[in-house]
């Protein structure tokens, strides 16, 4: 490797790989000094049509071949080559040692500039508890593994494709059903039992016969993970169904913390690319074309919500405050956050971002004066189908706002579906219920959803929601799917 | 330092060539795609123009059926953030609101239902082939073009294709060049230079008669719908690849009617509608004014077919039968095509009424039978030319 490191890396390019590893030198003392604590870091050069391909694939091209990930890959070239979107400065894995891909065609700033950027994530994957559960240790392995078995059931003469793809269409569709927070611990099942007891209790005197009867159906604990629902009571699954499910699960478990952290580790990301950028010290041309990638990627998506920026505004806000920084001294520019002055702050600010996740990061610390600051708004659609702002960060309105973006972050924009009931008597009927907030289900979404489940299931399945205010069962069985009101 | 160094791996292009892991996902994604297609190909055909276009035009199509669902929010309320100055009551987004969906890495977040995608027109064609059934060597006929293109001799060029090498003059201009230069009767075995190369060199020979031209008369009346459309363009595509086959240069000319006729380019021919009755003498008198300035039967090869859904005002059916007679007699093939008829509709009364071995009138009241109609038509276009060749016959 140090050879190669002396040659261009293809001709032409602008920078060569001993440039890339002189930078990298001097950005991880920064890493170090700010107090980061990141996992053994590899970086790998790719071309754009690799890292297409890498994103088409989570960043994992071992991952199992399903084909909307072919399709994600066409709808990414398609915006390539239409220039529409340029490709993303980073792109970098969840695993130890952390893998992230730098793009040949990016100049010399940007490779920098993504170095930086990547020490951030490579920090926050380390240390946040949603990560705690992920076992980066093994992830690559494990997925070639999956893959490997995915591909065998594919070519296994008995299974094939055609068989396959329904299973595994199922899964994505039902895979962000799961629960929220990995780290509960679920009760077993005496610890059920005693718990059932207990409901059934009344005056000190057990009803026994209702006892009984209960137990002769199956012990649900609300449970929202819907795969493993599937992998514990569907009642006729073979192995490899079994085995594709789990391995589906497994892939959503690793995305899981992804969601629930976009805001605030991406935030996190580049507040620590900003800084370490101002204190590298860069030659001036470099240092001017990240002030303007620094505003691509940090600058409001009017109408949305940028995750980088909202991120980034909130750590400088923590760190503005824990530093006592008044905002008439603040340019924009780096915090003093070097040297032992600033401990305290950065272990503040360390502490942070090991205990939040984005509903908890912004509940916390988004205020008032920060939320009129970066213009948060809520909108609703009209009848007429205009969307229209229906409040606005201001004395009246803010926290209603704010609300509105805590129901919007993480995991909060996947709707909270239960598995409240499995009619072991009547034909194994299993009875969802929707959690509504103010928020309905798209129902062609829900149909087709439900009738993803039902495939896996293959007994009656009903759905309890609300539609326009009102109670509505969604209902999937042999005979298709129907709405009763 | 506590943070050991990055390991850095360098660009390998041999990597890039040799690994290409998506690409069997974006087959079976293509293949979904083209299932998506087959299913929705009426809409489609009856939507885009195909007839007389390149095989190898790229066509933009909306298909519905690959996305992915989940569970997601349908009323769209959410949080946005504004430039500064936003107020209460702004519109945000005109129209049709985008279907909530923000799913983050893992869900796929797709606002449409439709996806969009590119196909060539060769492929969707063959589609088509394989919705309307038809067999295997019919398409591949359909495919071959058997023009009566040819070439003829003129003269020799200097560069060329080798296979066209003359060698007769090739050796000539060898033997010209060494007289010329005196070496002539030198011993050493002569030997062939770049300059001396000739090469044959063709023209091809255009034949007037191998002109061809298709008029397209339509009905577009009101009541012509997609479907209607689609059948009747399916039926105007194949008779459009069959005489293109056949002859060198086709010309397509669409014409549509109600009570009046003009002519139309393809996309208006399938995409307005008109309201108000019908009169078919007005297309059938406009296709013989087209015919008298541009496309005289002497040296083109007339076909005309005409799509209508069979509603005519009583009094022009007289009228009608006298126009399309004469048409009949200039082309080489006339065809009526009655798709999804209107009340009595006018098949009995052309069959009874006109006079022509060349003319055929079909029904076609589901894609099914787009194919036999077509099969009947060419059957006439059999006769007729059986019966002209034995004409050629006779007459030497």
């Amino acid at each position: 490797m140090p050879a190669s490191l002396t040659e261009l890396a293809t001709s032409g390019d602008r920078w060569t790989m001993a440039d890339l590893a002189a930078w990298d030198e001097k950005i991880r003392v920064l890493v170090d000094d700010f107090g980061l604590d990141c996992f053994e870091q590899e970086f790998e050069v790719c071309d754009h049509e690799q890292m297409i391909g890498y994103m088409a694939y989570h960043g994992m091209p071992a991952h199992y071949p399903h084909w909307s990930f072919g399709k994600s890959f066409e709808r990414q070239k398609t915006l390539y080559n239409l220039q529409l979107s340029g490709l993303p400065y980073e792109m970098v894995i969840n695993s130890d040692p952390s893998v992230a891909y730098l793009m040949r065609g990016n100049s010399l700033c940007l490779q920098i500039l993504t170095m930086a950027h990547v020490y951030g994530h490579n920090d926050f994957f380390k240390n946040n508890f949603t990560f705690r559960h992920t076992e980066p240790k093994g992830l690559l392995n494990r997925v070639k593994l999956h893959s490997n078995r995915v591909r065998d059931y594919m070519t296994d003469p008995s299974i094939g494709l055609e068989q396959v793809e329904p299973v595994l269409d199922a899964c994505h569709s039902l895979s962000l059903q799961i629960s929220r927070n990995p780290s509960v611990k679920r009760l077993n099942r005496g610890e059920l039992e005693a718990r059932l007891f207990k409901e059934l209790t009344k005056a000190d005197k057990p009803d026994e016969r209702a006892f009984a009867t209960a137990l002769e159906q199956p012990l649900l604990e609300d449970e929202e993970d819907l795969l493993r629902l599937l992998l514990e009571h569907a009642p006729d699954l073979s192995d490899w169904e079994r085995d594709l499910i789990g391995i589906a699960r497994a892939d959503a478990l690793y995305f899981l913390p992804q969601i629930e952290t976009k805001v605030i580790n991406e935030g996190w990301a580049s507040f620590w690319h900003h800084q370490i950028m101002h204190a590298l010290k860069l030659p001036h041309d470099i240092h001017m074309e990240f002030m303007v990638r620094h505003h691509q990627v940090i600058r409001p998506t009017p109408g949305d919500i940028n995750p980088y920026h909202l991120g980034f505004m909130t750590w400088r806000k923590i760190a503005k405050e824990a530093l006592g920084l008044e905002d008439k001294h603040d340019d924009g520019g780096p915090l003093p956050l070097l040297g032992d002055a600033a401990k305290g702050v950065r272990e503040l600010m360390l502490q942070i971002r090991e205990v939040d996740r984005d509903t908890s990061f912004l509940r916390r610390f988004l205020d008032e004066k920060l939320a009129r600051e970066l213009d948060i708004f809520e909108y609703a659609a009209q009848p007429s189908g205009d969307l229209v702002v229906t409040n606005v960060a201001d004395q009246s309105g803010w926290r209603e706002v704010k609300q509105t973006l805590l129901a919007q972050v993480g995991m909060g924009s996947m709707p909270i579906i239960k598995a409240t009931k499995i009619d072991v008597k009547h034909g194994h009927r299993l009875t969802l219920s929707h959690e509504a907030d103010d928020r309905e289900l798209e129902p062609e979404n829900a149909k087709q959803t439900l009738k993803h489940l039902y495939t896996l299931w293959r007994r009656p399945v009903t759905l309890e929601t609300k539609v326009d205010g009102k109670d509505v069962a969604y209902e999937c069985d042999e005979d298709g799917f129907s709405v009763l009101d | 330092m506590s943070q050991p160094r990055a390991i850095f791996r360098q660009y390998q292009a041999q990597e890039s060539l040799r690994s290409d892991r998506s690409a069997g996902d974006r087959a079976r994604h293509r293949q979904k795609v083209r299932k998506a297609i087959r299913e929705n190909v009426a809409d489609i055909v009856a939507e885009q123009p195909i007839i007389g276009r390149a095989g190898d035009t790229i066509i933009k199509i909306s298909v519905r059926g690959i996305k992915e669902y989940r569970f997601i929010y349908g009323n769209a309320k959410g949080a946005g953030q504004g430039d500064g100055d936003t107020e209460q009551g702004q519109v945000v987004q005109k129209g049709k609101h985008k279907a909530e969906g923000k799913g983050g890495e893992g869900g796929d977040e797709e606002g449409v239902d439709y996806y969009e995608t590119e196909i060539m027109l060769d492929e969707l064609i063959e589609i088509m082939f394989e919705d309307l059934e038809l067999p295997d060597m019919e398409r591949r006929k359909m495919r071959e073009t058997l023009s009566e293109r040819t070439l003829k001799r003129a003269g020799v060029q200097r560069a060329g294709n080798p296979a066209t090498l003359d060698k007769k003059k090739t050796l000539k201009t060898l033997i010209k060049r060494r007289v010329a230069g005196g070496t002539i009767d030198a011993d050493e075995p002569s030997s062939v230079r770049r300059d001396d190369l000739r090469y044959r060199r063709r023209k091809p020979k255009i034949r007037h008669e191998s002109n061809a031209a298709i008029l397209c008369i339509m009905d577009t009346s009101g009541s012509m719908d997609n479907t209607k459309k689609y059948l009747a363009r399916s039926f105007f595509f194949l008779l459009y690849q069959f005489v293109r086959a056949r002859y060198r240069s086709v010309e397509v000319v669409f014409i549509a009617h109600h009570t009046e006729a003009k002519e139309v380019t393809e996309h208006e021919f399938f995409h307005k509608g008109e309201s108000g009755g019908t009169k078919i003498s007005a297309g059938y008198k406009k296709a013989q004014e087209i015919i008298a300035a541009r496309y005289h039967p002497k040296i083109w090869n007339l076909y005309a077919f005409h799509g209508s859904d069979g509603d005519n005002f009583h009094d022009d059916n007289d009228e009608m039968l006298k126009c399309a007679q004469e048409l009949a007699d200039v082309c080489n093939l006339f065809g009526y095509g009655e798709i999804k008829t209107w009340g009595n509709g006018l098949i009995e009364v052309l069959e009874k009424n006109l006079k022509a071995e060349n003319f055929k009138a079909v029904r076609i009241d589901s894609k099914e039978d787009v194919w036999p109609a077509f099969q009947s038509l060419l059957s006439k276009e059999r006769i007729r030319r059986a019966v002209r060749e034995q004409g050629d016959a006779d007459a030497s």
